[in-house]
């Protein structure tokens, strides 16, 4: 590809290769102005709930009565709600709980089917069976249904939401891990390793993992605004954080019951959401198209 | 020790859905000490069947119906696990056929070869990696600083072959398998390959190699003995001098005149050995080559030859020699 051969060779003769391949994908990356604005617009939600106590001066639980669902001003931007809160401070205070699910959420089960799976694609076949089996089982709830039930059970908090979303989702990641490695322990160079004394720890971490990690991480990223639309979900249903914690799920709850007079409670809860899918999947697309190029669409 | 390797009446089955497939039949053979052996043998004729049992690494619907693999006297097929990790990559290393896939495309060289080491726990990071400097120029890749941080893609297959001979003898093994590795490669940089090979077994390296070859001019080169395997048996070996100036069974006999190297006059039809391999799941009765032998006379199908002798140190299984 000539144009690849230009940037190789236009790069800094100082650098090694591992840092021309990084020089050259950041490049293919700002080249992607979806890609860009999807980063742009995660930057915006990640550093939003970040500095949220310093954005506003309010407190996202303080109730002030004197200015119950007060349209937009100067003072409450966005207004206020039923209970005189400012709705603008519990948006931003609602993005630190979605983004602090999502974050755990996706790093526990994506470590969780990444072990589970290279164990199902590499051990035993007694294994692989079982694993299937209870992945297959775990899917085939509606994880909606699945929360109710467990939450009924135990009660509604953010832990049970967390472990809800968890238990669903190690499954969609161990299943692409577990492909992944059953086509990866075929070859070469994993047979190679075995030959040179490597054992099982050692060839799923040093030579599996980093040849799925990639794939995978942009699965993640592309999971985040999936995480986070179940966690507003099942806040909107109560199942979620209880109040007076800020959800965007629990702000659209809120808003509901008063759309037809005071639309900006239900726009203000959704708009984040619509700001994370968008960001989060153009994000995610942008990645996958630089680090799996076959996949990249003809230009 | 003489022998760093020592094969005696190995016989090995595989389960398959088409039935019990007799991959290989009472093979015995030795790798002696800081020589190189010769396996020579058609595709399916037991190569990679053998090299793995040598491992321990025979696939899972494998069987192994007698015989043993003693290397350096302990017998590899009674290892534990955990014994026989320890033994490879640190006293038997392997080189494979295909230096474009054996090679984790995902790893840059310096990682492939500092964590290839990690039994050397004392090892300092930096240690680990002037030793894969230090292996890298031995096998002859230039400017072997700056090459380590690339990844293998940034190779050329002579030059990941010569990377994966590096791997292979970080350690100093007693024991190195080359399986065909110089078959992925074109006929300039298999002779490089080879030079190579026989370089670093000349000078420095204490390794005994067991080289796998279907290519005979490869092995009359390299090798300092011989075995001839067909349809799974050893059906002769001998020193590669002995051998190549006086075969003694059909099949070696054959071989020798299909090589196209040993072609002589000019023709339009190159010479082949007509019938196929048996099939190894239903063997023929007797000799397994009598199907396809030329000389096959009453004896032959009754019972399995035993090896008889040509020379000293060179044996043939064939009734002609020992009717």
């Amino acid at each position: 590809m000539p144009a690849q051969l230009s940037e190789a060779i236009a790069a800094p003769t100082g650098m090694t290769g591992a840092q021309r391949e990084r020089a050259a994908k950041l490049r293919r990356f700002l080249g992607d102005p979806l890609g860009v604005f999807g980063f742009v617009l995660v930057l915006l939600i990640v550093l939003s709930a970040i500095f949220a106590h310093v954005l506003t001066p309010y407190e996202p639980a303080a109730i002030d009565v004197k200015v119950r669902l007060a349209e937009p001003s100067f003072e409450h931007w966005v207004g206020t709600d039923q209970l005189g809160r400012d709705v603008l401070t519990r948006v931003l205070y609602g993005g630190r709980i979605a983004l602090e699910v999502a974050a755990i959420c996706i790093s526990v089960s994506l470590a969780g089917g990444l072990v589970l799976g290279m164990l199902a694609g590499y051990g035993p076949r007694w294994l692989d069976s079982t694993l299937i089996l209870i992945f297959d089982a775990v899917r085939s709830f509606p994880t909606i249904m699945f929360a109710l039930a467990v939450v009924t059970l135990v009660g509604p908090s953010l832990e049970t939401i967390e472990l809800v979303i968890i238990v669903t989702s190690i499954p969609g990641y161990a299943r692409i891990v577990r492909t992944q490695t059953l086509s990866l322990k075929t070859n070469e160079f994993i047979l190679a390793e075995r030959a040179l004394g490597a054992n099982m720890a050692r060839v799923l971490g040093v030579h599996v993992m980093p040849n799925i990690i990639g794939p995978l991480m942009i699965l993640a990223s592309m999971d985040v605004p999936v995480v986070v639309t179940i966690e507003a979900g099942l806040s909107f249903l109560g199942l979620g954080v209880r109040p007076p914690t800020p959800s965007w799920g629990s702000i659209l709850n809120d808003g509901y019951a008063f759309i037809r007079n005071t639309p900006w409670l239900v726009i203000a809860g959704g708009v984040p959401l619509i700001i994370t899918t968008l960001g989060f999947t153009f994000l995610g697309e942008a990645l996958r198209d630089i680090f799996d190029p076959k996949l990249r669409r003809a230009t | 020790m003489d022998h760093v390797l020592s094969i005696r009446n190995l016989t090995i089955d595989f389960d398959t859905p088409r039935g019990r497939v007799h991959a290989l039949r009472d093979v015995s053979l030795e790798v002696p000490h800081r020589k190189i052996v010769g396996i020579v043998g058609e595709s399916g004729c037991g190569k990679s069947t053998l090299i793995s049992a040598a491992l321990g690494l025979l696939a899972s619907n494998g069987t192994v119906r007698g015989g043993e693999v003693l290397f350096e006297g302990k017998d590899i097929l009674k290892m534990s696990q955990t014994d026989l990790r320890s033994i490879r990559g640190e006293r038997i290393s392997m080189v494979f056929q295909d230096p474009m896939t054996s090679l984790n495309p995902v790893l840059s060289v310096a990682q492939l070869m500092t964590d290839i080491q990690y039994r050397h726990l004392k090892r300092k990071p930096d240690e680990k990696r002037a030793r894969a400097i230090e292996m890298l120029r031995q096998v002859g890749i230039p400017d072997p600083e700056q090459r380590i941080d690339h990844y293998p893609f940034q190779f050329s297959g002579g030059m990941r072959q010569r990377i994966a001979i590096a791997m292979a003898l970080i350690t100093n093994p007693s024991l190195l398998i080359a399986d065909e590795p110089t078959t992925a490669l074109d006929v300039t940089l298999e002779a490089q390959i080879i030079h190579l090979l026989r370089e670093l077994h000349g000078s420095k390296f204490q390794s005994s190699i067991a080289f796998v070859s279907h290519n005979l001019g490869l092995i009359a080169e390299m090798c300092d003995e011989v075995v001839v395997m067909y349809a799974g048996e050893v059906i002769e070996q001998g020193s590669v001098r002995d051998l190549f100036h006086r075969p003694s069974h059909p099949y070696t006999q054959a071989l020798l005149t299909c090589d196209p190297a040993r072609i002589k006059k000019a023709t339009r039809e190159l010479p082949t050995i007509p019938g196929d391999v048996p099939n190894l799941i239903d063997l023929p009765q007797g000799c397994v080559f009598r199907p396809r032998c030329p000389k096959a006379f009453e004896p032959c199908g009754k019972t399995p030859p035993r090896p008889a002798a040509v020379a000293a140190g060179h044996e043939a299984r064939c009734f002609l020699l020992a009717p």
